[in-house]
């Protein structure tokens, strides 16, 4: 220890304060200065203070867990309230759907109505993007004996995915609404008009020729129409955007960018033209 | 040329002080910085919580000041600031420079303070608190060259009121018992 004389220890202990004041500047000017300086510093500081941090770890999470219970427990109480409520909604949908279910079989019953088979169907696990002649298209594996024919109609639990266009022994390749070449006939649930849904390699495609007086709507379902014998009715396909542009387009139901597997459903349908038979020009005869 | 004796308050020359005794002096000097410190140091531990190192330092220098400025001395002060900006990324200096400010006022008005009621002296140390916030806000601010929002600073300044009453509870009862030490021969 350094012995020093009490008025000189006085004097510096007077003097300190300025001193400290006059360092304060001293430091604020040398953190202007030099900007990585107290980025160093504070690195140097974390790295001397994490294993108090670490030591810390444990009951700061007992803390912070603790903390979120009660956040929870407050939670709780709100999300039981709307819980209740949808309970209380879907219980009456339920009910109407059970009225729903009984009115039709009894109407089906008086029409001498012919009841669609259900379909069958084969789940195929998607095992590659893209590729292949198209923009917009996944690559399915499929077992080395399967079902799958050109034209089945695909889906994710959700929602219309694409059809069908490539079958090899062990593969098969499905075409996406969003692709270039995609049209699917669709109709607007609500106005029933019918409309083609045209792929444009985009994330929603456009909607084109609906008929004339009929506007589709912003939120409006769309679902697959039977025109033209491609696809069955009623398949749910998406729900009407307006473009930023104005134009109407179809926000899918599917999920695209994420499908892992997908469903492909034999409706036994070939439509106007079997994909099969592509009709060929034939050579014109030429004349003797 | 004959030097003054250090005088103890009993009156005779006192012992030379022992190896124990020096450690027990020194370590009742090192307490108020050190414990300033370690606190500072839990409170920036990462929480999801708003940051309460700024206002655990003000309730902790403001009360050593006044009550032991034998132990909270500017150079000791000024490392805490200096620890308080490295710990609360604030531009280097603005902390420095308030817990200077916080120091010398408090220093300034002590003989006043010890002598009032804890009331007072907590009215005291909001009043102090709101200006150093304020004061800590205009130099961020100017140090940065952009006006930071006043909102934090201000949650700061009332958790620093909050926090005096416990922080201050508990060492006074430090205090105590360093000065109930300190009278023993």
């Amino acid at each position: 220890m350094i012995r020093l004389s009490i008025p000189l220890r006085q004097a510096l202990a007077r003097l300190s304060l300025p001193l400290m004041i006059a360092a304060a500047f001293g430091v604020m000017l040398l953190g202007k200065a030099d900007t990585l300086l107290a980025e160093r510093l504070r690195t140097h500081l974390s790295d001397a203070l994490s294993p108090i941090y670490a030591a810390l770890a444990e009951p700061m999470a007992a803390v912070r867990s603790a903390v979120e219970e009660v956040q929870e427990l407050g939670r709780l109480r709100a999300d039981n309230a709307q819980l209740r409520e949808d309970n209380e909604r879907l219980r009456r949908w339920h009910a109407s759907a059970l009225a729903l279910e009984t009115e039709n079989d009894m109407l089906r019953r008086q029409l001498n109505f012919l009841p669609e088979a259900a379909p069958a169907f084969v789940t195929a696990r998607v095992v590659a993007d893209g590729g292949g002649t198209y923009a917009r298209a996944v690559l399915l594996a499929t077992g080395p004996q399967h079902s799958i024919r050109k034209g089945q109609v695909a889906l994710d639990e959700r929602g219309f995915v694409g059809r069908v266009t490539e079958v090899g022994t062990r593969s098969a390749r499905v075409l996406l609404a969003t692709d270039m070449n995609s049209r699917v006939p669709v109709t607007l649930e609500a106005s029933r008009a019918r409309a083609i849904m045209a792929g444009n390699n985009g994330a929603r495609p456009r909607l084109a020729h609906w008929p004339e007086g009929v506007i589709p709507v912003d939120g409006e379902r769309i679902v697959t129409s039977a025109e033209a014998g491609a696809f069955p009715a009623g398949l749910p396909v998406g729900i009407v955007r307006m473009s930023p542009q104005g134009s109407p387009e179809v926000e899918l139901f599917a999920r695209l960018d994420r499908l892992d597997s997908v469903r492909l459903f034999d409706y036994g349908l070939r439509g106007i033209i079997p994909p099969e038979a592509v009709a060929r020009p034939e050579p014109r005869q030429s004349r003797r | 040329m004959a030097m003054p004796p250090a005088r103890r308050p009993h009156g005779r020359p006192a012992p030379a002080p022992g190896l124990l005794r020096r450690i027990d002096d020194a370590a009742r000097t090192a307490f108020p910085g050190f414990s300033t410190a370690f606190l500072m140091v839990l409170a920036a531990a990462p929480i999801n919580l708003p940051s309460p190192v700024f206002a655990v330092t003000l309730p902790c220098v403001a009360f050593w000041s006044v009550f032991r400025p034998a132990a909270m001395m500017p150079p000791v002060v000024f490392l805490l600031g200096l620890l308080l900006d490295l710990l609360t990324y604030a531009p280097l200096g603005a902390g420095v420079l308030v817990l200077l400010a916080l120091h010398a006022v408090a220093v300034r008005l002590r003989f006043a303070l010890v002598r009032q009621s804890f009331l007072a002296v907590w009215l005291g140390f909001c009043v102090a608190a709101l200006v150093s916030v304020v004061f800590y806000w205009g130099l961020q601010s100017l140090l940065a060259l952009r006006l930071s929002p006043i909102a934090p600073a201000l949650y700061a300044a009332l958790l620093a009121c909050g926090l005096y009453p416990i922080l201050a509870y508990l060492l006074t009862r430090v205090h105590e018992a360093m000065r109930h030490a300190e009278s023993e021969p």
